[in-house]
């Protein structure tokens, strides 16, 4: 065993250190860190510095455009990033529906589609749930019948991820009602300002409309944006579910935010003392800090298996688990931490561009909407209910 | 033994339940400003419901700590966010300690005409009732304020506030800390007011030389610590209480969901998983109720006994409000993370009411540090 990093990795974190340090904008940063609400252009002006580089897909190979980067890179990167307070890569382009593209779209398909992931001309977003397919993907209704060289697609489509930026969307859709429900799922690319695509904000308990409803109404679309074969399109959903789920434990996110919370508790004053000296404070966040450490090993031991060729099973649904409950039990005692300074809820003073003051100290505010906005950790992605069933089915012989 | 309610009490409860279901509309809520309905303040009123907060001596009709536990149940069930729980606060210090002349606001409180609040947190006082650092000074012809009072729930609808400052003593001393009687508007209060996360609004209060004749004062100069701990034990009570509506209303819409819900073919709640889940949290609730019942039971006791049943309910019911909402989020999924869904609102007051009177990890050490001095 050894737990330390290869000095080529070791370069790379000095090299990524370095560039954030020169080239991440202090705005960009300073909004991330204060929790506020982060719009279309931040984003976009990030993976325009990030591909002055080539590194808004390191982890792409080289002839697709990327760094080339192994799975302990790209971890390196996820965790650096974090720590600098960067925007997270948004990741059904880059994450996504590139690596399904580079399994099983056609040389069309790449040359076309995977320039523009790069360049950021296209902002994809994903049509995977329905209203009755949740966690029971296969039963998803969304229907695409082909008619000539166009398919014509009616349907909904809902928790759909800044679906208010984007102008593509991947999607799952049903191709036939005959066989087994998995067999007639397909996956289909649909521009967005087709005729006949409606979104809809949900508004979240946060407060915020990051997901939305997506409308099909009879949107015609091109034969050529099938991806994989008809009727196949399961297959390359279980392959982006398994296989390309990244950062899925969280670690820096994590660990980011257990700093916060240490300075908050530092911050706040119980009985004439900082929180972080009441006894039973600091002992919850120590069992959070012992947590986060062993989940970033176990985190490790999977990306390091992952660099050395080994596809993740079941591990990525323990990461899952095990990641999602300790980033909410963290935003839990954050908000907690924040004592009465929780309740005030100035929803605009978070938007993009405000000038409203927020109440109470910076950090309070967000810490409510970022506790109930990240109850989804462990809805989104296949559920940790899932996940659970997952583990349960691969390791019991029953 | 009898856990019965009286049956003066059960009227009550069905008549608010029926009153609340009527005039609560959480659409308007979640779409709005967060803040109450005024029109909702009247029928209270009219129903009789702010008597029931006091005593027959002040011109109420209840005042124990059942009638303040039925009350904030259906308030909770119902997942209103009218200030019930300033008239507690504020109208029960007027009642503890109000010169007769001082008690005449009781009447209006009681018929809703007269709106009141408790400016006593400030930043950095968290749940300390003792760290109050907002100066009184005494004049020739009065009183003299200045200070700071943070997320003042009602803050800026309250005609009347009633604010704590030090008359004498160090920050952290129950000695020297007296109470005031201030009406809306006096010069020098300085209100910046805002929504709140679960409902009802908050305010910042800024006192800057705020002028006040002598008959401000409200009970003995420097002697109120006794009747704020006893008022903030009685609102205990009331906040577990509704903390308690609401996770019976979240419990239900859960338990609902898990028989309307089908995924894989049949509805959700014929998984063990999620029947177990759904029992457990039937458990925690009934737990909990319990632990408000200990409370209400309690609050006329020796200050002492009263004290620990106030940190051991508050306690409890902070665990279980987390363990509730959480579950009830998780086992709806996506649907339970929307405004549109009547569960959000539920799941925000509930949350929220951790961040008032101390929450579970407070009242935790304060239960142990109570016990262990017995």
């Amino acid at each position: 065993m050894d737990l330390s990093y290869s000095d080529d990795h070791e370069a790379f974190r000095t090299e990524l250190r370095t560039f954030l340090d020169e080239r991440l904008p202090k705005t960009l940063a300073d909004k991330v860190r204060l929790g506020k609400r982060l719009i279309k252009e931040d984003h976009e002006q990030w993976h325009a510095i990030l591909q002055e580089k080539n590194w808004h897909a390191g982890h792409w190979p080289k002839e697709h455009g990327g760094a080339g980067w192994d799975a302990v890179q790209r971890h390196i990167f996820e965790e650096e990033t974090t720590k600098a307070h960067a925007p997270r890569i948004v990741p059904f382009g880059v994450a996504m529906l590139g690596p399904v593209l580079m399994a099983f779209g056609n040389d069309e398909q790449k040359a076309y589609w995977m320039p523009r992931i790069l360049s950021g001309e296209d902002w994809w977003c994903q049509g995977y749930s329905e209203p009755g397919a949740g966690s029971d993907l296969a039963s998803l209704k969304c229907e695409a019948k082909r008619e000539g060289d166009h398919y014509i697609v009616n349907g909904q489509k809902t928790w759909t991820t800044l679906a208010q930026y984007a102008d593509h969307i991947f999607c799952l859709v049903r191709t036939s009602k005959e066989g087994k429900r998995q067999e007639g799922i397909s996956f289909l690319l649909i521009d967005m300002n087709d005729p006949g695509v409606e979104v809809k904000p949900i508004v979240l308990i946060d407060g915020e409309a990051e997901v939305n409803e997506v409308w099909f109404t009879d949107v015609k679309v091109p034969v050529e944006n099938l991806v994989g074969e008809e009727n196949k399109g399961w297959t390359i959903a279980k392959y982006l579910l398994t296989h390309e789920r990244t950062n899925i434990a969280g670690v820096g996110f994590a660990s980011e935010a257990l700093s916060n919370l240490r300075r908050i508790a530092g911050l706040e004053m119980q009985d004439g003392k900082p929180l972080i000296e009441d006894a039973l404070f600091a002992a919850e966040i120590a069992k959070l800090e012992i947590a986060l450490m062993a989940m970033a090993t176990t985190n490790l031991r999977v990306v390091s298996a992952a660099a050395e060729g080994q596809a993740p099973g079941v591990e990525s649904s323990m990461l899952k688990i095990k990641g999602t409950q300790i980033r909410q039990e963290i935003n839990n005692l954050t908000r907690a931490a924040c004592g009465p300074y929780a309740m005030p809820f100035v929803s605009e003073a978070l938007e993009p561009g405000s000038n409203i003051d927020t109440v109470g100290p910076d950090y309070a505010m967000p810490s409510t909407a970022e506790y109930f906005n990240n109850r989804k950790l462990s809805i989104y992605g296949g559920s940790n209910e899932v996940q659970r069933q997952i583990i349960a089915k691969t390791m019991l012989e029953v | 033994m009898n856990f019965e309610h009286t049956e003066e009490r059960t009227m009550l409860s069905d008549g608010l339940r029926r009153l609340l279901g009527d005039v609560t509309d959480l659409k308007a809520l979640a779409r709005g400003d967060y803040g109450w309905s005024t029109d909702a303040w009247e029928k209270l009123a009219e129903m009789g419901v702010i008597g029931a907060l006091f005593s027959e001596e002040d011109g109420g009709f209840g005042g124990a700590g059942f009638d303040l536990m039925v009350t904030f149940e259906e308030m909770g069930r119902a997942g209103a966010p009218e200030p019930l729980l300033e008239v507690v606060l504020a109208g029960g210090l007027i009642a503890a300690l109000g010169a007769d002349s001082q008690k005449e606001a009781i009447e209006a409180i009681i018929a809703g005409t007269t709106q009141v609040a408790f400016a006593h947190g400030e930043p950095g006082s968290r749940y300390d009732l003792a760290r109050v650092s907002t100066q009184a000074e005494k004049t020739d012809d009065g009183w003299k304020l200045s200070g700071r009072k943070s997320v003042v729930t009602n803050g800026a609808e309250a005609d009347l506030l009633v604010v704590s400052a030090r008359t004498s003593g160090e920050v952290g001393d129950t000695d020297g800390i007296s109470l005031f009687l201030v009406p809306k508007g006096t010069d020098g209060l300085d209100l910046r007011d805002y929504p709140l996360a679960g409902g009802g609004r908050g305010a910042e209060i800024e006192m800057t030389d705020v002028t006040l004749p002598a008959d401000a004062l409200l009970g003995e100069e420097g002697k109120a610590f006794e009747a704020i701990e006893t008022a903030n034990a009685r609102a205990t009570c009331a906040l577990c209480a509704e903390a308690l509506g609401l996770m019976e209303t979240a419990k239900k819409l859960t338990m609902d969901y898990l028989g309307q819900r089908n995924q894989f073919g049949q509805p959700i709640g014929r998984f063990q998983a999620l029947q177990f889940r759904m029992a457990d949290m039937i458990v925690e609730v009934e737990q909990a109720r319990s632990a408000v019942i200990n409370l209400a039971g309690h609050l006329d006791d020796d200050r002492k006994d009263r004290e620990i049943h106030v940190s051991a309910t508050k306690q409890l019911v902070g665990q279980t409000v987390k363990m509730v909402v959480e579950e009830s989020i998780q086992m709806h999924g996506g649907i339970g993370m929307t405004m549109e869904y009547d569960l959000g609102h539920f799941a925000r007051r509930a949350t929220m009411t951790e961040h008032r009177l101390g929450d579970a990890l407070y009242h935790l050490g304060r239960f142990s540090r109570l016990r262990g001095a017995a």
